[in-house]
Formats: structure tokens, C-alpha cells, sequence
């Protein structure tokens, strides 16, 4: 993965630079060993490793902004990390770039049951929020696999996801409010404790910015009440497509499940193996559907997807019956990936979504390509908004797999899109898809999106090398092309 | 008059733009006209309509997503909908009538542009939670598309949140894909009677702080609940805050019962069935119970997000200085405000005692002249106001759509 060549002026510079941080951030928060620096190498996405040449870790929105405003002038690049669990390489660090992470903005700092919403710093956990107020009742509904550990500061900057999406949305749809530092060291305000914007959307179109516009200081998020109850039906099927056209009928019937989950043969086996969850073995297509809501509701929404669960030929219908069935239903699919990591030494996780009725075409022609890579693959879906997660199983040591796994993964990328799909669902371009951008856009859509990278950060400091397959200069963009036919407007004077 | 153009197709599009572009000639972008009076006065000699972009080209009710041109006629994509049982869960709202102008004239884009939503707003989003992708024409008159036809989607920057929203100043819409939803089978509403607005808002906040989905909450003062066609909320001659609740029957009547228990301590307890309900819930979402509904005369209408626990202080504040009707949506987050007398429409009162309580007003309805005046949409801090002209400039650096619509030079 090509990264943009490091600048020397800005490497000859490393110890000027480790003494104005210094400044701005006393004490030990600014790491310039070599065996520090090394737990920063790398974020989720493992097989992409760089040295950060700096890591500055600050308290404080004024020491964030202080920071900002010395490498604006100094022509230093920034690459911002949260709890670094990307899997797409959004917090991999550049050669000649300070990595400034948020790990220290670690405080809840308002609970405000009055208007539903709980303003935490960056670093705060996903999960931490959801413990702030459950005792209350509430919880915050955006739950990315990674919740235990990652932070909401980068769920803003991926726009995370998670099981419970097609009832109650991605982070997008949770976010109030953040304070964030632009690249110049001004702090803006978007939002706050009010719904929509004045003016542009600006909130909206920073969440999954991936870094690349601001650092963000502050986040506020809608706090929900737990449902009152919750039950799971665990339900078989002798292929994907009866598996398929069960989820089909079931949002036809006007159903919208709290979550929905396949997981194909493959993914079954290993799952099973590892937590014994009492997966049906036989089974091609393993479906879990859970329903939230009033209890009157649930009970009889899971009567209603059982019906069609049997009408579309399912070999095997279990219903929980508690709170620890329930549980046990999810554990296999929560386990999933760990599961596969058992049974092969490396596995590469993609994240494409596509319309749900393209899903057993397009497993079809993953087995075909598993086949011609003979490289092996499971795979675990959102089936209810058609986020697909295949796992490709490699070994890394093998000389050429991860390249291979690579470029079979690609080819997944691009099936999706071909289908009417996207590349990414929930993880981000970061590195990893960036050069299977122009799969999806042209020209012209990825530099109007570029044209919004500059509108928050002209110089391009600000995590350089991610998102954008070509990096074009800002005033280069800025240019106004004229093609003009024929003059539609007489009465007025042309060029 | 100014001059029309009706392009039938993105390119038609592309090339007036791209002319409008060369000869530096601005442009109003307009679908069916029915929000045109909102915002600042335009005054341009040419409109481009985007009314004949219209029609549902992809409505698949399994995958829960339909796609359509800008122009296509709010009533026409209702009516696909409904048939198989589904709709637009922000709500859209009809603001035609408040406008001075007809009933069930909008369109699709108009929605979109103005990122506009109803009651379900505070549980369902608002329209740019639903917009999944979009293809326009930029002022630099180029065509660009982003976004996609399927729900989770993180690839590249998200330009459907800065076009919903933007009221025409950013790019021409060619083709919108949204994001569709069952329909409830069933709506109940729940009213309370409270006199006044700190008490409505701890009857809505238990409500909302409930485990029951309340999907809307308002609160009506008497006068605006005794212009309700619903002759309940009429007929009580006092202040309601209305819950609603939707879904399937068994549920629905389930949590009512609960919740009229549980808000029993706050006043009296009334029920609206489905069929009120819907009439009900359709004034709210219309602003059709504020009174003075013709655009004529000194009445100014405003649009006020706020953090919900800060309306009745807010409203306190807003009493105090003008001759005011008003009631809530949203739980509070949302005032609607009728201003009557006011030579400036109340802006100098209102932009003031937001200062301190943070979210934004839009002036919906005034004169023109106050509207060429008075900041119609809500001013920003310096730091947001630099990213918004920096917005404006990297989709249209020529100032050629809807330019001055929203502020000054944007």
C-alpha cells in the first residue's frame, strides 16, 4: 500500500519538533522512543504496519488545538487515533506524521436525562456509555463488535454500525452534537443537545470522515430506553436462498427486527466449535432473528416470523424461552470471527453491503472464487440490511497468501459493487479500500468529495493517504472548468 | 417574469447549469414551487424546475428502498407506498397551506432540500436520515453522485447529508434514492391535559423516557388545541400534551393502557383511535393549528429546534417580549411560533434568548421585506460560519444557485 512520500525537511526537523510538542503537552505525553512508538504501529487492519515518526497523547481541547496549530504552521501531518480497532487502517500511522491520539479524553462529562443525551469525551468507550445509564434504563443503541473497546470519537470518524442498525441506525442517526479542532487550531461547535442543523449539515458529513477534516474533542449522543423485552428464534435452513427469501418476507410483512443475522455453513461449524451454542450442523444457512419492543409486541412478532420462517422451508425453528437461551443463540455469532481464527492461522474480515435478493448469487461466486484463490471463506451477514462479512482464511506465513487473500478480497469488493452494492458497510475505506474507490465513483464524484476535504482542511494535513486513491492539491481542485455549449442566456454578457 | 427551464433529464441539466456557469447567470432551482417563499428573496430572471425529473423509477417495498426524481409529486410516491403497507417514516410534512399556497403540492426534492420532518421525527430521524444517495448537478456544472440504494454504507463522504438541507445552494438534484419503512398498523394518541408548558414537559419526558416507543409528542396551548378539527382536542377547552403510539394492535393497546396510567399524576387522561389520531397528528405535522393561515398581514411564522428541556423556559422568555401563539412538537425540541406585530417578525427577541440555550430558528413565513432584512435562517459562530462559505465555494464557486437564499453570498 503506497503511502505519500514521507517529506525530509519535516524528518530533519524530529527533534525541534519532540521540543515544541513538549511545550504544549508536558510530562509524558509526548512518546519519541523507538519500542513505545511500536504499540501505535498499527490498528485493526494488522497487516498494514508503519513507525509513527511522533506520538503525542493530549488532555486537553486547548492542547489539541495548541498541537494543531504548531503542525499547521509547521507543515507536520496529523493522523488521529481513538482506541486504534479500525479495520479498514484509519489510524495507520505515517513515516513523517505525529499520531495524536485521544486515549486520555477518557471522562463521561454530562448525563442529561431531560433531553436524552450523554456528552462524553472521545476516548470514552462505545460500551462505557451504555454502562453510564443503564442502571436507568437507557442505553446507547449503535453497537460495532468492537464495543468493548472501541471509542465513540472514532465511531463518529467511521460512522460505526453494528447488529442493531436497521431498526435503530448507525452513528449518523444517534449523534447530536461534537466539538472538534480544525486542522488550523480553531474549535468548532456542531450541533449540541437540539435536533438537525440551522444551516449545512456539517455534523453529518463529518461523521465518517475517517479523520481526514477534523480531531474531534467532544461527542454527544441520543440515549434510548431499553426495550422491555427481548427474544431470539434461532432458525435453519437447508440453503441460502430458502435462508434468503426468509428475510426477504419477513421485512415484506412490515417486520423490522431488532436484529438479524446469517451466518453460512462454514461460519456455523467454526462457531459451534468453539462455544457449543447448539448450532444446527445440518444446516447451509443459519438465520438469528431477535425481536425488542413491548412484550405483547415480541411475543407475537416471533408467532409471526416463525410462521414464515416454516413457509420458507426451515429445517430447524428455536425460540428462547430466557434471557440466557437468548444469549446462548448469539454467543456462536459473536464469537464468530475469534472462532474462525481457531481453525486457520490469519483470516481477512471485508465489509461489503449489498441489496439483500443479490445474496445467494453472490455467494455462488464467492465459492467460485474460494475455488480459483483456493483460499477458504465464511461468511457472517446483517442480513437485514445486507452488510456482508466474509472471512477469508490464509496463512500469513505462507509465502504470497496474504496477498492472495488480499486480492480475493478485492474481487469480493468489487462483486458488490457490480451487484448494486458498496464497498463498505461499517469499517471505512481507510487504506485498505482506498485504491477500490474509483470501483464506485469517477472522477468527478471523488474530487467533489475531495472539494469538501478542503473545504475543512486546505493544506491536506490532516490524514493524508486514506479515503483518497489520488491526492490532488486543493487549489488544483478549486478551479473552475468552463464547458459551455451554446448560450442559453443571450441578454447577458459571456466570458 | 422570469424565464423557465424544464430540463427532462440530468444532462438537460448539466448543460443549463454549465451555461448558467459561462455566462454568470444565477439561477433559482425550484421543483414545484410550494417552499419557494422560504427563505430570503431571490428576484433572479431565470428558474430552473426540476418538475419534470419526475417519477419513480426503483420502489422495491422487500429491500425497504425507493428511488425517484426530484420532482416527483409527494402525493404520487404516498400513494406507491401505501399499497404495499409502507412510508416515509420522517413524516414529510405539507407546509403549502401555512405558505399561503395549496394542500399536497410538494415534491420529493423539496422535501429532501430542506431536510424537512414531522412528529416521528424524534424517533423515525429526519429526511436526511432516510436519504441513502443521490445524483445532482454541482454549480460547477458537473454531474456527481454519492451515497448508494442500500441502508449501511460508509464508503467515501456521505454529500447526501449537505444536500438535504441546502435548500437548492449546493447542487441540482437529478435522482433520489430513500430509505422506506412499514407503516404502523395501528395509532393510538394519548392526551393529557396541562395547563402549562413546564408540566407538559415532564409529561412528555416521561413518556419519552418510557419503554412504551412513543413515536410523537406535543404540546397544544388552549387556543391552539381549540382550532384542532379533532373535536376532542377541540372541544376540552384547555391546554393537551397529545403521546402517540403506533404499531401492531395488540401492542398498541397494551402500552396505552400503561401510559395512561403512568401519566395520570400530571391531569387528565383523554384517547384519540386511529382515525382522530391521524387527523390529529397530520396538524401538528402541517402547522395547521397556529392560527392566522394566510400568509397576508404581520404574522410571522417561526421554526425553533431546541434542546426539548429548554422550550418552556424559552417560551417564558418569548411571551414576555411578543405577542406570540405557539406550541410544541417533538417533545419540546421543536416551537412552532406565530409573532404578530412585529416590525422586524420578532427575529431581534428570539435570536436573543436562544443565545444562551443553543439550537437554531428559521424564520419559515414573513413579508419579503422583512425577509430581505432579517436573518431568516440562524446565524452561525465564525469558525461554522468560514466551513459553511467554504461548502458553498466547493460546490458553487460561481454563485449561480439559489445564491443569498440561505445568508449572504450562500
Amino acid at each position: 500500500m503506497r503511502m505519500p512520500d514521507p517529506d525530509c525537511d519535516v524528518l530533519s526537523r524530529r527533534g525541534e519538533i519532540i521540543a515544541a510538542l513538549r511545550r504544549i503537552v508536558p510530562g509524558e505525553g509526548v512518546i519519541a522512543e523507538e519500542e513505545e512508538l511500536r504499540a501505535y504501529e498499527c490498528d485493526g487492519l494488522t497487516a498494514y504496519r508503519q513507525l509513527p515518526m511522533i506520538v503525542v497523547l493530549p488532555e486537553t481541547t486547548q492542547q489539541v488545538s495548541d498541537i494543531l496549530k504548531y503542525c499547521h504552521g509547521s507543515g507536520v501531518k496529523i493522523v488521529p487515533r481513538g482506541a486504534g480497532t479500525s479495520l479498514s487502517g484509519g489510524a495507520l500511522p505515517l513515516e513523517d506524521g505525529i499520531t495524536l491520539g485521544l486515549g486520555k479524553f477518557n471522562r463521561i462529562l454530562d448525563i442529561d436525562y431531560d433531553n436524552r443525551c450523554v456528552t462524553a469525551q472521545p476516548g470514552v468507550t462505545n460500551l462505557a456509555i451504555t454502562h453510564a445509564v443503564e442502571a436507568d434504563g437507557f442505553y446507547y443503541a449503535p453497537d460495532p463488535s468492537s464495543q468493548i473497546a472501541c471509542s465513540i470519537g472514532g465511531n463518529v470518524a467511521e460512522n460505526s454500525g453494528g447488529v442493531h442498525c436497521l431498526k435503530y441506525g448507525l452513528t449518523a442517526n444517534n449523534l447530536l452534537g461534537i466539538e472538534m479542532v480544525l486542522m488550523d487550531g480553531e474549535i468548532v461547535r456542531l450541533g449540541g443537545k437540539h435536533l438537525d442543523s440551522g444551516s449545512y449539515d456539517l455534523l453529518g458529513v463529518v461523521t465518517g470522515s475517517e479523520g481526514l477534516l477534523g480531531v474531534i474533542t467532544e461527542v454527544t449522543v441520543r440515549m434510548l430506553r431499553k426495550p422491555a423485552t427481548a427474544r431470539a428464534l434461532l432458525i435453519g435452513f437447508p440453503s441460502s436462498e430458502s435462508a434468503g427469501e426468509c428475510v426477504a418476507r419477513i421485512i415484506g410483512a412490515g417486520i423490522i427486527p431488532g436484529g438479524m443475522e446469517m451466518m453460512d455453513k462454514p461460519a456455523i461449524h467454526a462457531a459451534e466449535a468453539f462455544v457449543n451454542a447448539g448450532y444446527p450442523l445440518d444446516a447451509e444457512a443459519l438465520l438469528i432473528v431477535e425481536l425488542d419492543g413491548p412484550e405483547v409486541e415480541v411475543d407475537e412478532l416471533i408467532g409471526r416470523v416463525e410462521a414464515i420462517a416454516r413457509e420458507n422451508h426451515a429445517d430447524s425453528v428455536r425460540i428462547s424461552m430466557s434471557e440466557e437461551e437468548r444469549d446462548n443463540f448469539w454467543a456462536g455469532r459473536k464469537a464468530a470471527f475469534p472462532a474462525v481464527g481457531r481453525i486457520s492461522p490469519d483470516y481477512y474480515c471485508m465489509d461489503g453491503t449489498i441489496p439483500r435478493h443479490r445474496l445467494s448469487e453472490v455467494l455462488t461466486r464467492m465459492n467460485d472464487l474460494s475455488g480459483q484463490y483456493d483460499l477458504r471463506v465464511a461468511n457472517v451477514f446483517h442480513a437485514g440490511d445486507g452488510n456482508l462479512h466474509p472471512l477469508i482464511l490464509y496463512d500469513a506465513n505462507k509465502p504470497g497468501e496474504l496477498e492472495k487473500a488480499e486480492a480475493f478480497g478485492s474481487d469480493i469488493l468489487k462483486l458488490c459493487v457490480e451487484v448494486g452494492g458498496v464497498l463498505t458497510g461499517e469499517h471505512g475505506v481507510g487504506v485498505e479500500k482506498r485504491d477500490l474507490m474509483g470501483e464506485m465513483f469517477n472522477e468527478i464524484d471523488l474530487n467533489q468529495q475531495q472539494r469538501v476535504k478542503c473545504a475543512f482542511d486546505p493544506t491536506q494535513q490532516l490524514n493524508p493517504g486514506k479515503v483518497f486513491p489520488t491526492l490532488h492539491r486543493c487549489a488544483e481542485l478549486g478551479r473552475v472548468h468552463i464547458h459551455s455549449g451554446q448560450t442559453r442566456f443571450p441578454d447577458l454578457p459571456r466570458f | 417574469m422570469p424565464e423557465q427551464f424544464d430540463p427532462e433529464t440530468t444532462e438537460d441539466v448539466r448543460a443549463v447549469v454549465a451555461d448558467a456557469l459561462a455566462s454568470k447567470t444565477p439561477l433559482e432551482i425550484a421543483g414545484a414551487g410550494s417552499k419557494r417563499d422560504i427563505g430570503r428573496p431571490l428576484d433572479l430572471n431565470y428558474v430552473l424546475s426540476t418538475a419534470r425529473l419526475s417519477g419513480v423509477s426503483l420502489y422495491e417495498p422487500d429491500e425497504l428502498v425507493l428511488r425517484a426524481g426530484p420532482g416527483t409529486p409527494m402525493k404520487q410516491i404516498r400513494l406507491q407506498l401505501d399499497q404495499h403497507g409502507q412510508m416515509l417514516a420522517f413524516e414529510p410534512p405539507d407546509y403549502g397551506p401555512l405558505l399561503g399556497g395549496g394542500a399536497d403540492e410538494g415534491t420529493i426534492g423539496g422535501i429532501i432540500a430542506g431536510n424537512l420532518a414531522g412528529p416521528r421525527r424524534i424517533k423515525a430521524g429526519a429526511a436526511r436520515d432516510h436519504f441513502l444517495g443521490v445524483e445532482a448537478v454541482s454549480g460547477r456544472g458537473e454531474v456527481f453522485k454519492s451515497g448508494g440504494r442500500v441502508v449501511k454504507n460508509v464508503t467515501g463522504y456521505d454529500l447526501c447529508k449537505l444536500m438535504a438541507g441546502s435548500w437548492g445552494t449546493l447542487g441540482v438534484m437529478t435522482d433520489i434514492t430513500v430509505k422506506v419503512l412499514p407503516a404502523p398498523e395501528k395509532t393510538r394518541t394519548v392526551l393529557v391535559s396541562c395547563a402549562d408548558a413546564a408540566t407538559a414537559i415532564g409529561a412528555m419526558t416521561r413518556a419519552l423516557s418510557s419503554p412504551h416507543d412513543v413515536s410523537a409528542a406535543a404540546w397544544m396551548p388552549a387556543p391552539a388545541a381549540t382550532r384542532s378539527g379533532v373535536s376532542y382536542v377541540a372541544a376540552a377547552h384547555t391546554a393537551l400534551a397529545a403521546m402517540r403510539i403506533e404499531g401492531i394492535g395488540s401492542s398498541v393497546d397494551a402500552r396505552c393502557a400503561v401510559l395512561r396510567d403512568e401519566l395520570a399524576e400530571f391531569g387528565e387522561i383523554e384517547e384519540l383511535h386511529t382515525h382522530n389520531s391521524l387527523t390529529f397528528w397530520s396538524e401538528i405535522r402541517d402547522v395547521r393549528l397556529l392560527g392566522g393561515e394566510t400568509a397576508a398581514g404581520d404574522d410571522a411564522i417561526w421554526r425553533i429546534s431546541v434542546p426539548p428541556a429548554a422550550a418552556p423556559a424559552l417560551l417564558e422568555r418569548l411571551q414576555a417580549g411578543l405577542q406570540i401563539d405557539a406550541f410544541f412538537d417533538w417533545g419540546g425540541g421543536l416551537i412552532w411560533a406565530r409573532v404578530t406585530g412585529m416590525a422586524d417578525a420578532g427575529s431581534y427577541v428570539i435570536r436573543r434568548a436562544m443565545a444562551s440555550i443553543g439550537g437554531h430558528a428559521l424564520l419559515v413565513r414573513a413579508r419579503r421585506d422583512q425577509r430581505s432584512i432579517e436573518p431568516v435562517f440562524h446565524p452561525e459562530t465564525a469558525g461554522v460560519e468560514r466551513l459553511t462559505r467554504n461548502i458553498k465555494d466547493a460546490f458553487d464557486p460561481g454563485k449561480i444557485l439559489n445564491p443569498g437564499r440561505m445568508y449572504d453570498g450562500i
